[in-house]
């Protein structure tokens, strides 16, 4: 689905990000982890065309990202904060959403109602605009925006950070539901390796912007994680 | 702790990507001020043989005084509108080892050495050494010049005050203008002889230059004013947190018909309608539409018929530039949510060209009334909202590639630093005067029909070229994505 090759990205002769070579299978749930700097983020800024390669490219399905725009149709993300609007309530931004991704409200209804419990009540018909939502809610109602659509391929950044236990438990049932039934390619990074070698199939290990690990995951892929970063 | 304090202050200011991507706009900004510094700095040393000449029977140092009372409400205007409370990224600074008295004090002196403080000074200084010259007593007119430093920075103080108490409010320019117009009515109609009194306030200080004690008082107590008001918002939860607001909701159906643009059309509604920043340019709207009452209603300007484009322009663009020129840093907060959405730049550009040129078409209808001063006006009215349908716009749209400057739509108003600045104004000068030079032409050299049928003529031809013209806009949108993108996730 995904097919890097000779990637990199230079800032100021600085390279943050150089991979050779990666290819993500459609249906695979793949985890990024690494420490900070390691080109995580950078590497998703790539795929979503938000900045420039220096070198090399990425594919979505065939279609390179810094050319053509139709991967959008088909890919969704949720990176940071700045992807929400802060003067809509998380209804109408869902709409908003939605709209773009050719569901009508209804759609969005049903779909939104499947998370009820995710959102715990803090979110839906609450009268509060996106801005003033405490992070943890907003970064709930952005990432449950980045599964509307049935999109293919699912980038998430750091999904777990600020978010409650209870809530990091359902978002990785949500996410291994996904990976399972759908057969979507989903794209997360974290810090957590405890979460990441639960939902991921494969995962991949940044180091200063190289690839120095790349596992199945299997009942060791945590212990040798651990090894790794306890240096 | 002040050494530091500069030193932010001079890495924010060089580091912002805006100061390193648009050093054109701001050499044109050190033009500017140094064509003022000139231009008072002549003033200043002619002002006194003018008005010997003009009036050989009055002291010209008199009649330089009476006419402070006008310098002071003017200034008082200017700088409610131009100029705001310099700021300092201040929730860093709060959990550091630095009182909150040191802060504050910097943030206020570090406005009183803004460049329309000294402007008045490059005036004032010649003007004395010419009174020194003609024989005035120097202490005097050295105490003049130190009034005039000290009225300024009251004036300074004061428009701090009356900004942060009417900050909340929508209308925030109301009362201002209310004020000044009342005491300008009163001198006017000889009710108060306030220019008078402001005048005999001067020359006791020159005759008696002890009495400027009197405004160092004053300008203490704005400073104390001041200082508690801004010592009420140095708190994390009273100046960053805004209050809860409570949502409106509307359904906005009618938009439906746009079809594809939909979306982006509820969006920018709703932009407009639940923040602080862009809310305020619709009140401006009313501003913009009155703004002929200005002109038509004397006789003078009748005579004129080349104005009455520059005036339908802007009565019928005001929302076409106010909110254009801000294009696309509106939706600057969320701006990569919208390069990685399913959409084409296309349609969204699109959405903000039908909401500018609907709102010329609304704002054309509401100026018809103006037909009471002539057809003429109308027609004039008319040539000019078709030329800003079919050409400002695109203008506006095209300038937007352009935009690096990111807008905090959530910041209160209280701190916002991002007002607009004389930068947007100069951008919007030749949206209004170039289709006046060309009618202007038009109409000396043939007629006055000719001129609105050239104004009218060119804003088809946009309409015509509109989709090229549009393909053109997108792909510049397109060249600078990445730089408009980085732009607008810094901070400052």
């Amino acid at each position: 689905m995904i097919s890097v090759s000779n990637l990199s990205k230079t800032y100021n002769g600085v390279t943050v990000l150089n991979i050779e070579n990666l290819d993500i299978p459609k249906g695979q749930s793949f985890g990024l982890v690494g420490n900070n700097g390691a080109g995580k983020t950078t590497f998703f800024s790539l795929l979503l065309d938000l900045i420039q390669p220096t070198t090399g490219h990425i594919k979505n399905n065939n279609i390179l990202v810094h050319e053509s725009e139709i991967w959008k149709s088909f890919t969704s993300s949720f990176i940071d904060e700045s992807f929400l609007i802060g003067y809509l309530t998380p209804e109408e931004y869902f709409y908003f959403i939605g709209e773009l991704r050719g569901q009508n409200k209804a759609d969005i209804d049903t779909f939104v109602a499947q998370f009820e419990d995710f959102f715990n009540g803090e979110i839906i018909n609450k009268k509060k605009y996106l801005r003033d939502l405490s992070k943890g809610n907003q970064k709930k109602a952005g990432i449950v925006a980045a599964l509307i659509g049935n999109p293919e391929v699912i980038v998430l950044d750091e999904p777990f950070a600020n978010l409650d236990p209870t809530t990091q438990i359902r978002l990785k049932k949500i996410i291994k539901e996904l990976a399972e039934t759908k057969g979507v390619t989903i794209l997360i990074s974290s810090h957590d390796l405890m979460h990441v070698t639960e939902v991921c199939e494969r995962i991949v290990v940044l180091e200063k912007g190289n690839v120095i690990k790349d596992l199945q995951t299997g009942a060791a892929t945590l212990k040798e994680l651990e090894a790794h970063f306890a240096g | 702790m002040i050494r530091h304090f500069l030193a932010l202050e001079w890495k924010q200011y060089f580091r912002s990507s805006y100061w390193q991507k648009s050093i054109g706009l701001n050499l044109l900004l050190v033009f500017f001020a140094l064509y003022f510094i000139v231009v008072f700095l002549m003033g200043g040393l002619a002002l006194y043989p003018i008005l010997k000449e003009l009036y050989p029977d009055n002291d010209p140092f008199l009649l330089v005084n009476d006419f402070f009372f006008y310098w002071i409400i003017i200034d008082l205007l200017v700088r409610f509108f131009f100029q705001k409370l310099p700021v300092m990224s201040i929730k860093p600074l709060l959990t550091l080892p630095i009182k909150r008295s040191s802060i504050l004090h910097f943030v206020l002196a570090k406005s009183a050495v803004s460049f329309l403080n000294l402007l008045p000074l490059f005036a004032a200084v010649p003007f004395a050494a010419v009174l020194v010259f003609e024989g005035y007593e120097t202490v005097g007119v050295v105490a003049w010049v130190f009034l005039v430093l000290l009225v300024t920075l009251c004036i300074n103080f004061l428009n701090f005050i009356i900004e942060s108490l009417t900050a909340e409010s929508e209308l925030s320019f109301l009362p201002l203008i209310l004020l000044t117009s009342a005491l300008f009515a009163l001198e006017y109609f000889g009710i108060v002889n306030f220019s008078q009194m402001v005048s005999a306030g001067f020359m006791s200080v020159v005759a008696n230059p002890i009495n400027v004690l009197v405004i160092v008082g004053l300008l203490i107590g704005l400073y104390s004013i001041n200082y508690k008001i801004l010592r009420g918002k140095l708190f994390l939860d009273s100046s960053l947190k805004s209050k809860v607001e409570e949502v409106k909701v509307a359904d906005m159906a009618w938009t439906r018909r746009f079809g594809k643009m939909a979306p982006f059309m509820q969006l920018d509604l709703k932009l407009i309608w639940r923040n602080k920043r862009p809310r305020s340019s619709v009140f401006i709207l009313v501003i913009g539409l009155l703004y002929g009452l200005f002109f038509y209603p004397q006789p003078m300007y009748s005579e004129l018929p080349w104005i009455f484009p520059f005036i339908g322009i802007f009565v019928t663009g005001i929302f076409l530039i106010n909110f254009g020129q801000f294009i696309p840093a509106w939706d600057s907060g969320y701006y990569k949510l919208l390069m990685s959405q399913n959409i084409t730049y296309e349609d969204y550009l699109k959405s903000k060209f039908v909401l500018m040129a609907l709102s010329v078409v609304a704002l054309f209808v509401l100026s018809i009334p103006y037909v009471y001063f002539g057809w003429k006006i109308l027609l004039a009215h008319f040539g000019a909202a078709v030329y800003n349908i079919g050409v400002n716009t695109h203008i506006m749209l095209f300038g937007g590639s352009f935009n690096r400057k990111k807008i905090d739509l959530n910041q209160r108003a209280a701190f916002n630093y991002q007002g607009t600045g004389a930068v947007q104004w100069i951008i919007g000068f030749p949206l209004m005067f170039l289709p006046m030079v060309i009618f202007a032409i038009a109409y000396y050299t043939i007629n006055f029909e000719a001129g609105i049928a050239i104004l009218v003529i060119l804003g088809l031809l946009g309409m015509v070229f509109h989709q090229k013209l549009m393909k053109f806009i997108t792909s510049k949108y397109q060249d600078s994505k990445y730089k408009m993108i980085s732009a607008f996730s810094e901070d400052n």
